[in-house]
């Protein structure tokens, strides 16, 4: 059981369990029935999970729509919609062989048919990151309604990280087969294979799930319902909290400085496990193009002026990690003998002294998230400052900041981003010179081009020995690490606020955004 | 006749008007950068140049500007309003879904406002000179003073977090299946702290208007000579000092009742009520651009129609402004 303190004074702490296989729920049976009221923000554009894939969306589809496997805080595989799989000794071909007596919430049997129709036409189409993963695979085949087949051009190790809900949620091939997705009235009413099925949703108020009666895995879910509400105020999400509306308030639900007041309320839990699959991972885009932050000297001089565990103190409650380099810690690529830019502001100084920094300008965009980020990029504007290089902040909003950025209209500009479980999926992404283009704000925006760098990751993804692989990657990480393409500064602690009587709230890697499964009230 | 043609120029003046703000709206928020593509996109957390392509092909995005906006007054005449991006539902849907319970909280507010303001502010007229005439614009002043934002987050803190008296947020209690009077009765408790604070602004401007007009009046001599007749001193304040008071506040209410669809967006996000200022602050940040575009036209109609309904109430309130006109 993972423990979770803070050390910032005044702080009386909190009720010390920890969602994941806490002694409650190890010594009681789980109590069925019960509603469930959960903070959703901001409000999501809809709930067809293969057509939107922001956060706001998976964390209620999560509950409606299902994929072929799971993943446990390890991230190793679980079986959801596939009982068990296979994949063969050349890394080319995965069998999965599906759960029987599955079926769609309108009564329809879910097949082997389904499987194929949504990663090959659906998702094909609908999702970016679906689709360059696909880019990997021959053909997909159905040889008998219990079996699905991928066969990959070669091996791609990360496939197995691929079936993760929001990635590869399974979509009704009777209900969008031949129809336009995009305005196919089921949209409204979306049909899954999961634990809870659509009721209602009143804009700007509420979405209700309500228990899928005929759910495979006997028993479950144990609740009977779970209401989203929608709370437009952080402050007002934090009120509702505290007067014992709202039972949980999922990760970013309020601003980071309020967390310790509502973790010490009673009978209020809180817990960071549920982000390993995700492991949002914040950094500074640096404009390796132009300014002062093309020369790379420049940069490191960035990473020694900034004190990131200050931040972390400060402004994330102490939770999170200050980022090592370029790889998450939690990945099995991460290169375990990095230790990580110390806060040094003299090396810093005499880094700009022997660049001849003339003091140009840089212009820093900070991400408009809500409080927590505005006074981060504060805190570093004033590290920077201290060691001689001039800043002028440039604030906007979201859909400005997704313009700068997408226009390389910037020096320096925070971002988070997710990692996906596999450098493969989550982080070559950011590094390889294939992947510069204008026009959005997630694929290599800081322009940084190193032809060993995009034939290391090139020859990763597909090299099927792990030793092999983990060599390359290692090289990958020191190289990343010297040149400092970006700027590394957390892995977020982004916590769960909930009320200590729910149980089994977070028992996967994916935490709350693929459902509330196994989760009951204790009464 | 006269009345007959008054009515048709000023309906012309207000449709030319309508088509002017449209227009203007238009090209206001399309300056503004990013598009609908670029948010969507950005919110995905990942994306591909097709992607942002299929976007804007489907939103009519990738047309030129005059197009779109030719497309769309177009859509206008025929009271088409086009789908929001991001919804995924016709704007006027969408309006017509959050209009009532706008117009239920900016109502209650506008009737608790005016109601309350004017008879505090007769109070004050009348014991200007002593403490609890002081009092009254005293917190006249303070409530004036406070940024609505502040009032409505203590308001929370004190009547629902503290005291729980009254529901935090939301307009009815979710989950609950009561309907008919039942239901009303817990709309009304959802009701009341917003509705309040949205109302103390007004209401504080009221008070202090109508106890200057009231006293200004006071000083005039049609007063001195009513008093002279020995009217009661209640009926020298109700009818004629009040009645001729009331023009600058028929004035402002008209401007506050211009104000009820796009009025209360602070409110409506403390107090998570579902109404159209949420859905316009919300359409901003996301640049969906029919739906805003919607949003202002309704307030612009309401605007108009309010303005031309105050200067009816003012020749019902002064016979004299008939001649004038």
């Amino acid at each position: 059981m993972r423990t979770t303190t803070f050390l910032r004074g005044g702080l009386a702490v909190l009720c010390l369990s920890s969602g994941l296989m806490t002694a409650a729920s190890a010594d009681t049976a789980p109590q069925p029935g019960g509603t469930i009221d959960v903070a959703i923000q901001p409000e999501p554009p809809g709930l067809m999970l293969g057509l939107i894939q922001n956060a706001p969306t998976q964390r209620v589809a999560g509950n409606i729509y299902e994929s072929l496997l799971r993943y446990d805080t390890d991230l190793e595989p679980m079986p959801q919609l596939a009982e068990s799989w296979e994949i063969s000794d050349d890394g080319r071909v995965y069998t999965f062989h599906l759960h029987h007596g599955v079926k769609w919430h309108d009564g329809e049997p879910f097949t082997a048919a389904d499987v194929v129709f949504s990663a090959d036409v659906f998702l094909r189409e609908t999702n970016p990151r679906t689709r360059a993963i696909l880019e990997h695979v021959a053909s997909i085949e159905a040889p008998d309604d219990d079996t699905v087949v991928f066969t990959l051009e070669q091996p791609f190790a990360p496939f197995i990280q691929a079936f993760e809900v929001g990635t590869m949620p399974m979509v009704p091939k009777h209900i969008y087969a031949g129809t336009d997705f995009r305005t196919n009235p089921a949209n409204n009413h979306p049909i899954g294979t999961g634990p809870f099925e659509f009721t209602r949703w009143d804009r700007g108020s509420v979405i209700e799930l309500d228990k899928n009666p005929d759910y495979y895995e006997p028993g479950k879910p144990y609740l009977d319902r779970i209401l989203w509400h929608v709370i437009p105020d952080a402050a007002s999400r934090a009120a509702a909290y505290e007067n014992g509306t709202l039972e949980v308030l999922p990760p970013g639900s309020v601003e980071n400085f309020d967390i310790p007041r509502l973790s010490g309320l009673d009978n209020s839990c809180i817990t960071e496990k549920g982000n390993e699959y995700f492991n949002p991972f914040a950094m500074l885009w640096l404009n390796d193009r132009e300014g002062p932050t093309a020369d790379p000297r420049f940069r490191q001089a960035v990473m020694y002026a900034m004190d990131r565990d200050f931040a972390k103190d400060v402004l994330w409650n102490g939770l999170g990690k200050v980022a090592s380099g370029p790889f998450s810690t939690n990945l099995a690529a991460h290169d375990e003998s990095i230790e990580g830019y110390p806060h040094d502001p003299d090396k810093a100084r005499a880094l700009l002294a022997e660049m001849g920094y003339d003091g140009t300008p840089v212009r820093l965009l900070p991400l408009p998230y809500g409080e927590t980020w505005t006074r981060w990029s504060e805190a570093v504007r004033q590290n920077l400052e201290s060691v001689g290089i001039k800043v002028e902040t440039e604030s906007t909003d979201v859909a400005g900041w997704n313009q700068k950025l997408a226009q390389w209209d910037y020096d320096i500009a925070f971002t988070y981003l997710f990692q996906y479980g596999d450098p493969a999926l989550g982080i070559s992404r950011t590094y390889i010179s294939s992947n510069i283009a204008k026009g959005s704000p997630w694929n290599n925006v800081e322009g940084y081009r190193n032809p060993e760098v995009d034939k290391l990751f090139a020859e990763a993804a597909v090299e099927n020995d792990p030793a092999k692989r983990q060599a390359m990657y290692d090289r990958i990480q020191a190289i990343l690490y010297a040149d400092v393409p970006v700027a590394w500064l957390m892995e977020l602690g982004f916590p769960t606020l909930y009320r200590c009587n729910v149980h089994d709230l977070i028992t996967t890697g994916i935490g709350l955004s693929d459902g509330f499964k196994n989760a009951w009230i204790e009464r | 006749m006269r009345y007959l043609s008054l009515i048709a120029s000023r309906l012309l003046k207000a449709v030319l008007v309508l088509l002017a703000i449209l227009i203007l709206n238009f090209f206001l928020i399309h300056l503004a950068p990013g598009d609908p593509a670029m948010v969507m996109a950005g919110e995905a957390g990942a994306t591909d140049a097709q992607f942002i392509a299929d976007l804007r092909e489907r939103f009519g995005l990738d047309q030129s500007l005059p197009m779109q906006l030719w497309h769309y007054l177009a859509g206008v005449l025929t009271l088409d309003f086009g789908y929001s991006y991001r919804q995924q539902m016709p704007v006027l849907d969408l309006i017509l879904e959050r209009l009532p319970a706008t117009l239920l909280l900016t109502g209650a507010a506008f009737v608790i406002s005016l109601g309350c303001g004017i008879v505090a502010g007769m109070l004050a007229a009348m014991r200007a000179k002593r403490p609890s005439g002081s009092l009254i614009m005293g917190l006249a002043l303070l409530f004036y003073a406070t940024p609505l934002y502040w009032v409505a987050m203590m308001a929370v803190l004190v009547f629902s977090v503290f005291l729980g008296w009254l529901p935090a947020y939301g307009y009815d209690t979710v989950g609950s299946d009561a309907t008919g009077l039942a239901h009303a009765l817990d709309v009304a408790e959802h009701l009341i702290l917003p509705a309040t604070t949205l109302g103390l602004f007004f209401m504080a401007v009221y008070t202090r208007m109508t106890r200057a007009s009231m006293l200004s009046v006071a000083q005039q001599d049609f007063v001195k000579t009513a008093r002279a007749k020995g009217l009661a001193p209640g009926m020298i304040q109700r009818r004629h000092i009040l009645r001729n008071a009331l023009l600058p506040i028929i004035t402002l209410a008209g401007l506050q009742a211009g104000q009820m669809v796009g009025g209360a967006v602070l409110t409506e996000t403390v107090f998570a009520w579902p109404g159209i200022g949420r859905l316009m602050y919300e359409a901003l940040m996301q640049r969906d651009y029919n739906l805003l575009l919607g949003i202002f036209f309704f307030c612009a109609l309401l605007v108009i129609l309010f303005n031309m309904l105050t200067d009816v109430i003012y020749r019902l309130a002064d016979p004299r402004i008939k001649e004038a006109a």
